[in-house]
């Protein structure tokens, strides 16, 4: 099935939860807010013309440019992206959802925005999403243990953000 | 008279003769079976193991950040050390996902020189596999003569691009520099020696009556425990089964790149005639023996390689573009491990790097259903289980 009509079909099945689709891109994308998450990756695993079985990679995207001189150039807004790669093993074919949040919740510095968690659609979610919290800072409502998985339990911060500031020493270990 | 006031007058007292308590073992970080610095936290009782937590992180080295701060051609080196016994593979992953952003269109010359040094260091890669897991389960010798044979791939990709290991050989656009002289028929030259070499470690290893023990009817993955938690490569090839009809989930065959539709080979799906009556379906012994039969498959790949490059048209290599387009590619390559794929975010105000490159890693998506797999095996069963999955921690943590 092709990008196109694997988002013809979600359209028929469920419209009204997207909220935007870009099908001219390399790999075309729908957008979904993260209160309908759960149910559009059901949809995506459980249609029988669908069948996504495998979740290969969830990635977290930080959007923001540091330099206050490029802001202007940037050419995007400042936003934090939760991107899904499919993969359908039976039907053979890919597809990529993603997410749209803000850099922090409610604009309080610090604060971690939240999509829901998908470890009950794609097991191989645990992990990947683990990550994302870890490195770029991203929480997962209902995740069953959302510890830190590549860096230290005690680190502070999020290094995939753009604005990570590299700590000044860690356990008496000079950083930079 | 002594004895007797002794003996415990309560009949509801009862006397167990062995008694276990639940422990947990620490196995890792530094443990030869761990295959790099991967901790393993079991809950034991007695003998047999009830939990397995893998704790990752010990080889973290921010491959993710770094690539946000350099030219794609510039991070090609880093995509060696990630996976650092198939840096041929993963070098050829991230040029496909970075061309893939660029829109380029390689030449058949250079499409032909990435799959014949694919194909070597897959056999490499799996060489190592087999070896280490002789030795994690007791035996030294195959360890030796896969080695042996290792030692010649490296030796001709020091011939072709001067490193043993890291080798930063195939870049975005090609390949670094053409063949030297003499190196073709030095390919073949080694694939007539090891060829007939293969039967040697079926009867050292593959039918060996202890290994066959060892594996055989354990740590059995489902092939829907499979799908569900991401794996590919052998690991879930081991769990296929072509007589159900299930697709042959190898990317090369499904997905091809670099052309390797017009390659005559078969993706390697069990049963096999070789199979022990006690092996089930996605167990140990399948897994390894797909790698096994892999190598074949791969010989098979190089001949025709070899042949392709004599008549094939176009340079080695074309130039890239100075900045990189706006917008973003995900693309995924079969490395000997499993899938790995690149996801690269190219900025909207035409920069020379990336804003986001992520990897993902096929080793951490096999190694995530290790908690599942191993629950209720033995402790001995541990190293049988994740050298059955063939990790290394370059590629989970990078």
């Amino acid at each position: 099935m092709t990008a196109t009509e694997i988002i013809a079909t979600l359209d028929a099945e469920c419209g009204s939860k997207i909220k935007d689709k870009k099908t001219d891109a390399i790999d075309p994308f729908i957008v979904v807010e993260p209160a309908n998450l759960v149910a559009v990756c059901t949809t995506l695993r459980d249609h029988p013309k669908l069948r996504f079985e495998s979740l290969n990679c969830i990635s977290g995207v930080d959007y923001l440019e540091p330099d206050p001189k490029k802001v202007a150039k940037a050419g995007f807004e400042p936003h934090v992206e939760v991107v899904y790669h499919l993969c359908s093993i039976s039907l053979r074919h890919r597809f990529v959802v993603k997410v749209l949040l803000p850099r922090w919740k409610d604009d309080k510095p610090g604060e971690l925005p939240e999509v829901p968690s998908l470890v009950e659609i794609w097991p191989a979610a645990d992990w990947h999403e683990r990550e994302v919290f870890d490195l770029t800072g991203v929480m997962f409502g209902g995740h069953p243990g959302l510890y830190r998985i590549l860096l230290a339990d005690d680190w502070v911060g999020h290094p995939l953000r753009k604005d990570y500031e590299f700590p000044l020493e860690y356990h008496g270990i000079r950083g930079r | 008279m002594a004895i007797a006031s002794l003996m415990p007058t309560d009949q509801t007292i009862v006397e167990f003769d062995v008694r276990t308590d639940e422990m947990l073992v620490n196995m890792g970080p530094q443990h030869p079976s761990t295959h790099g610095v991967l901790r393993l936290v079991l809950r034991t009782d007695g003998e047999i193991v009830s939990e397995v937590v893998p704790h990752l992180g010990y080889l973290h080295r921010c491959a993710e950040k770094i690539g946000e701060n350099v030219m794609p051609i510039q991070f090609i080196p880093y995509t060696d050390r990630m996976d650092y016994l198939a840096g041929m593979n993963m070098n050829l992953a991230y040029s496909l996902a970075v061309e893939k952003l660029c829109g380029m269109k390689i030449p058949e010359k250079a499409n032909v020189i990435r799959v014949l040094v694919c194909e070597l260091n897959r056999i490499a890669s799996h060489l190592v596999a087999m070896g280490t897991y002789g030795l994690d389960l007791g035996t030294f010798s195959p360890f030796l003569y896969a080695f042996r044979e290792r030692e010649m791939i490296l030796d001709l990709f020091e011939e072709i691009c001067g490193a043993r290991l890291t080798y930063s050989y195939i870049t975005i656009g090609g390949v670094h520099d053409d063949v030297p002289d003499g190196w073709l028929d030095h390919v073949t030259q080694f694939l007539d020696y090891f060829e007939p070499r293969i039967p040697e470690y079926h009867t050292l290893l593959t039918t060996n009556h202890i290994f066959v023990k060892r594996t055989a009817n354990i740590g059995i993955c489902s092939k829907e425990l499979a799908i569900q938690h991401g794996c590919s490569g052998p690991m879930l090839r081991g769990s296929l089964d072509r007589r159900k009809n299930d697709p042959e989930w190898d990317l090369r065959k499904v997905e091809p790149y670099c052309d390797y539709d017009k390659y005559d080979f078969s993706a390697v799906l069990p049963p096999f005639d070789m199979a022990p009556p006690e092996a089930k379906l996605g167990d140990c012994w399948h897994r390894y023996m797909v790698r096994m039969l892999e190598v074949v498959e791969s010989i098979k790949i190089i001949r025709q390689g070899l042949d392709r490059y004599k008549t094939a048209a176009g340079s080695h290599r074309i130039e890239l573009p100075k900045h990189l387009p706006a917008g973003e590619a995900y693309a995924e390559s079969e490395c000997p491990r499993g899938q790995m794929g690149f996801y690269v975010v190219g900025s909207p105000a035409k920069a020379q790097v990336p804003l986001r490159v992520r990897a993902r890693s096929s080793s951490m998506a096999n190694l995530s259903l290790a908690g599942k797999i191993c629950e209720g095996c033995l402790i001995a069963d541990i190293p049988a289980i994740i050298g059955s999955i063939d990790i290394v921690m370059g590629e989970i943590d990078r």
